[in-house]
């Protein structure tokens, strides 16, 4: 089923397998929201996990820290098992698996600097100066060392997300779990937010798994992503391979996006290469590449 | 006329007295049992992280049950309990017993819907970071609905200011006693008005406390 497995067996971070998970609806029937599947994803990826809305992806992304606990399969992370972990361990266990959401999901009642030392305070057994340093540390990751005794409610989404960014680096996880992340964000929001995940990726070495119905994002961030319908895992690919090896129309839409940045930045270079005509020339293509918004995949298809 | 307010004075004073310490007792009861038993109601409910319907709907049962007591028939059922507790059936110790009684289960309530208006995204972030189910009350729900816990406090209280007033009919004093046995009994409408005066002016007290505590906790 794999198409592309090299990458992932190498050293993978998370394992899951034959993992399933159904839910009951209010009228009584089954919802089979993962169907069983197996998937590995290497330590320091950035995994993008795309769909349509329904087909399983954020339920897939909570399996990995349990926050949906699988009807059956294993959930390894980091070597280990999370299902068969009691439940004081799996708390323990979740410190290594930061999490962020589409909406943040900040105290309101807590300033910056009290959200971020949060998952190192109620894991008592650091003192007040570790603490104090590390939620010092982790704001000015993101940039945020000024708005430190600021309530959430005073912050733009961007700033919110980099807060939760923040509090989910805390206590140096191995893993990031992003959900759905830029989808209450501006164009240029979720550009600068990229850049810090790709940075995070780069320089703390964290995997990064990224559920998101934003194929632009994909794209820019991510080095493979796999595709799900109705629960089952379509296909997964290195987000650089070619169209033609892609299965699932998401895939191969994605390819095209992926080519076109390719081409662009091609086209760019050369302008590089050339004279003064030549450095006129990309002025203009980089002002009209701006000009293009970030694709959005149609609602139709996708939302 | 005015004479016999300064007449009265002493004895207001003293119904006032009372007045506050059935309420003191009555709402100190409230928060140390009818807090967590909202607590408990809350995470027990359907979709939280202790839920358990069986049980949900044991205690809610209960909580309707006590609640739909009218508060006099209460009062009057829970004499033996209440001369076990405090030892007599008379004054306004005896008759915060019914009140606690009845108020434990009102404010458990209110507290329930209160932490319901706490976003879900914000306790499983919560469970997220591996905190525990104490952890979450103390530092997620109690504090994202500190306001409108709050609020639910300042409810009860005026409530029981009034069903204290009913508490007086059966020998538990206070200023509601005092308006019933001048004004109503002995038809002295001035003092009736004066006492009736005296509870709008500790109503409004109370909930312009409890509308500026809660919108000073409010960083929303």
């Amino acid at each position: 089923m794999n198409t592309l497995s090299l990458a992932s067996d190498r050293c993978p971070v998370i394992e899951l397998a034959a993992v399933q998970k159904s839910f009951t609806l209010p009228d009584g029937a089954r919802f089979e929201a993962v169907r069983p599947l197996s998937l590995k994803i290497a330590r320091g990826d950035i995994f993008g996990l795309i769909g349509k809305s329904g087909a399983g992806k954020s339920t897939l992304l909570r399996l990995i820290n349990l926050l949906e606990q699988p009807d059956a399969g294993s959930v390894k992370v980091a070597g280990r098992e999370l299902t068969s972990l009691g439940r004081s361990e799996l708390r323990a266990a979740r410190q290594k698996i930061g999490m962020i959401f589409q909406q943040f999901n900040l105290l309101q009642n807590a300033t910056v600097y009290d959200n971020v030392a949060f998952p190192l305070r109620i894991h008592g057994r650091h003192t007040r100066a570790e603490i104090d340093a590390r939620v010092r540390e982790c704001l000015a990751l993101v940039g945020l060392s000024d708005k430190l005794e600021r309530y959430p409610a005073v912050l733009s989404g961007g700033q919110k997300q980099r807060v939760a960014i923040a509090r989910a680096l805390a206590p140096r996880p191995e893993v990031l779990l992003c959900d759905e992340p830029s989808s209450a964000l501006d164009a240029e929001t979720t550009r600068s937010l990229l850049q810090t995940l790709r940075a995070i990726n780069r320089d703390l070495g964290v995997t990064i798994v990224i559920v998101t119905h934003e194929l632009s994002v994909v794209d820019q961030l991510c080095s493979h992503a796999a595709v799900l319908e109705h629960g089952h895992l379509i296909e997964q690919f290195a987000v650089d391979g070619r169209a033609d090896e892609r299965r699932s129309a998401l895939g191969r839409e994605l390819a095209a996006l992926s080519e076109e940045r390719r081409w662009r930045a091609q086209r760019e270079d050369a302008a590089a290469a050339g004279s003064v005509a030549g450095v006129l020339r990309r002025r203009l293509i980089a002002s009209e590449a701006q000009q293009i918004p970030s694709t959005i995949l149609p609602r139709a298809s996708y939302a | 006329m005015p004479e016999s307010f300064i007449d009265l004075l002493p004895e207001l004073v003293y119904a006032l007295g009372q007045t506050f310490l059935m309420l003191g007792v009555g709402l100190t009861a409230a928060i140390l049992f009818g807090g967590p038993l909202g607590v408990l109601l809350f995470l027990l409910g359907a979709g939280q992280s202790l839920a358990n319907r069986p049980l949900y709907l044991t205690l809610s049962w209960l909580v309707n049950t006590v609640r739909s007591f009218p508060f006099i028939i209460l009062m009057v059922a829970l004499v033996p309990f209440t001369r076990l507790v405090a030892g007599t059936s008379i004054g306004p110790l005896a008759a915060a017993v019914p009140l606690s009684v009845a108020a434990i289960p009102y404010l458990a309530r209110l507290v329930e819907q209160t932490l319901r208006e706490v976003p879900r995204g914000v306790i499983e972030a919560a469970h997220a970071m591996g905190a525990s189910e104490w952890q979450i009350v103390w530092r997620v729900l109690v504090l994202e609905a500190r306001s409108g816990l709050i609020l639910a406090l300042t409810v009860l209280a005026v409530s029981f200011l009034s069903y204290s007033a009913i508490a007086g009919v059966v020998g538990g004093g206070g200023i509601g006693d005092l308006a019933i046995r001048y004004g109503y009994y002995r038809f002295e409408t001035d003092i009736m008005l004066l006492t009736v005066a005296l509870l709008i002016v500790i109503v409004q007290i109370i909930q312009f406390g409890g509308n500026a505590l809660a919108h000073r906790l409010d960083k929303r």
